[in-house]
């Protein structure tokens, strides 16, 4: 067996690192669009829906991430449905997503005062044209920050869908550190290529956070 | 026949009534000055005029429509009846032109032109043609206060109610938002506002209405109510507030 040197470390962990963006792209944006769906039974006016999507949110933030990896990946296996590693990750993982964006989204709803629903509503808006005219469109800038800020999680994330099997950046560093004997270079390097993917994130969510502070 | 007619008004809030029973009737170009101390259920009363507050019993009715709580009454009735904030409430997000323009495109399917037309119109009237393109965040308390006075009266109401319009304002800054008040009320517009600028409640308002304690305790022409307070509430009141 030839010896596995540094570089191809790196070309491995950088290939791998492809599906740790892929999967966190689309967990974000699978995760996005069921949390703005969600968002609209959560805030619309059917306490039924309201509830049902309370009830979802706290089951997702109130259990562990990996438990729902396992779940997805061996509970839709015991009923029969053959799931890839990399469908029960993708499905998990926007199921959690969507959990956390909307209660994020729901904070910036809840956010816009009081008076701007009265003001709106004095003016004969209906709860359609306050929502679509002057609430979302406040609210949607309040929640550039934190949204931004949650997709560092989303990010790290990813590394647990190595338990079942997925082959990240973490599966791979794992492959690479017991075939090499050099686990300390191999998750060293691990680590950076998280922290080069996170860090442009949480720094812009600070940027724009300042911005939105400054403007208005 | 009064323009909004007011009978037996109740309101709670859970347990605790706010409004025991209020009568008033209104009649068209009136303008009524709301007194009392806080917490009488000023506010309340014309949140519940505006459909804001869902009553508990008694009757409104405006221009001879009675308040059904549904969404199309509503949107009817708010209409006819604008309201003005103390803390203003213009749409941050939209700069002073596009928060007059803004009901008149949603609710009343205005063209952009026209509407756009009225709220150049409205700004002018409250003095501020020329802030068309400002940002609330870049007017002045007074200017925003103007502002929403001209985004209501975007709408063409036949009736505004005005809580404490100017209880927000630095003093300074009061003066000019009176001004476009008194404006209208000379113009004919129905006026029913909550204020506690009793020298100009005296000189503009054709009635005083005296709140306490959840009912009207005392109403009457401005001159009569302020030389010749007949209960001991009003006397304390009016000496309270000089
Ligand atoms: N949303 C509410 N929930 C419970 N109580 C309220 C609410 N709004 C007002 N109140 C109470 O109703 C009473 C009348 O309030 P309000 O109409 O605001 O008085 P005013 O405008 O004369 O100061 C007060 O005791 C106040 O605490
Ligand atoms: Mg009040």
């Amino acid at each position: 067996m030839s010896q596995i040197g540094f570089w191809d470390i790196l070309t491995n962990l950088i290939f791998a690192t492809g599906w740790t963006v892929l999967l966190s792209i689309i967990s974000f944006i699978g995760g996005g669009i069921l949390g703005l769906i969600l968002l609209f039974a959560r805030i619309g006016k059917r306490k039924w829906l309201q509830h049902v999507v309370k009830v979802y949110t706290e089951v997702f933030q109130g259990t562990p991430l990996l438990m729902q990896l396992f779940l997805a990946f061996f509970g839709l296996g015991l009923m029969g449905i053959n799931v890839s590693p990399f469908l029960a990750a993708s499905v998990a993982l926007i199921l959690w997503t969507a959990a956390f964006l909307v209660e994020i989204w729901r904070g910036c709803v809840t956010a816009i005062p009081k008076g701007q629903w009265e003001a709106s509503a004095s003016l004969g808006m209906t709860y359609v044209e306050q929502m679509r005219h002057i609430i979302l469109p406040q609210a949607l800038k309040l929640s550039v920050p934190p949204t931004v800020g949650f997709s560092v999680q989303v990010v790290k994330g990813t590394a647990l869908t190595s338990i079942i099997g997925f082959v990240e950046v973490t599966k791979a560093g794992t492959v690479l550190a017991n075939a090499t004997f050099q686990p300390f270079t191999v998750y060293g390097l691990v680590a950076l290529i998280y922290f080069a993917l996170c860090y442009p994130l949480s720094l812009s969510a600070r940027k724009l956070e300042r911005k939105l502070n400054a403007a208005h | 026949m009064p323009l909004i007619d007011i009978d037996a008004l109740h309101k709670s809030y859970g347990e605790t009534e706010v409004l025991k029973g209020i009568d008033l009737h209104i009649k068209k170009g009136e303008v009524i000055a709301l007194i009392g101390k806080s917490g009488s259920g000023k506010s309340t009363l014309l949140r519940c005029i505006n459909g804001l507050e869902q009553i508990n019993g008694g009757a409104i009715s405006v221009d001879g429509q009675q308040l059904i709580n549904d969404e199309m009454h509503l949107r009817n009735l708010r209409q006819k009846v604008g309201m003005i904030f103390q803390q203003f409430n213009l749409f941050p997000h939209k700069t002073a032109g596009e928060n007059v323009m803004l009901a008149q495109q949603v609710v009343k399917k205005t063209s952009k032109s026209d509407a756009e037309a009225m709220a150049r119109k409205m700004l002018d009237r409250v003095g501020l043609g020329d802030k068309f393109d400002n940002y609330p965040d870049q007017l002045s308390g007074g200017q925003q206060q103007r502002v929403a006075i001209a985004r209501a009266l975007a709408m063409e109401p036949i009736a505004l109610l005005c809580d404490e319009v100017t209880s927000a304002l630095d003093p300074e800054l009061v003066g000019e938002v009176l001004e476009v008040v008194r404006e209208l009320a000379s113009e004919g517009m129905t006026l029913i506002m909550v204020t506690h600028e009793m020298a100009f409640a005296r000189d503009v308002c054709s009635r005083l209405v005296f709140m306490h304690q959840g009912r009207i305790h005392e109403m009457g022409a401005p001159e009569e109510v302020f030389t010749n307070p007949q209960t001991p509430e009003l006397r304390s009141f009016i000496g309270m507030s000089h």
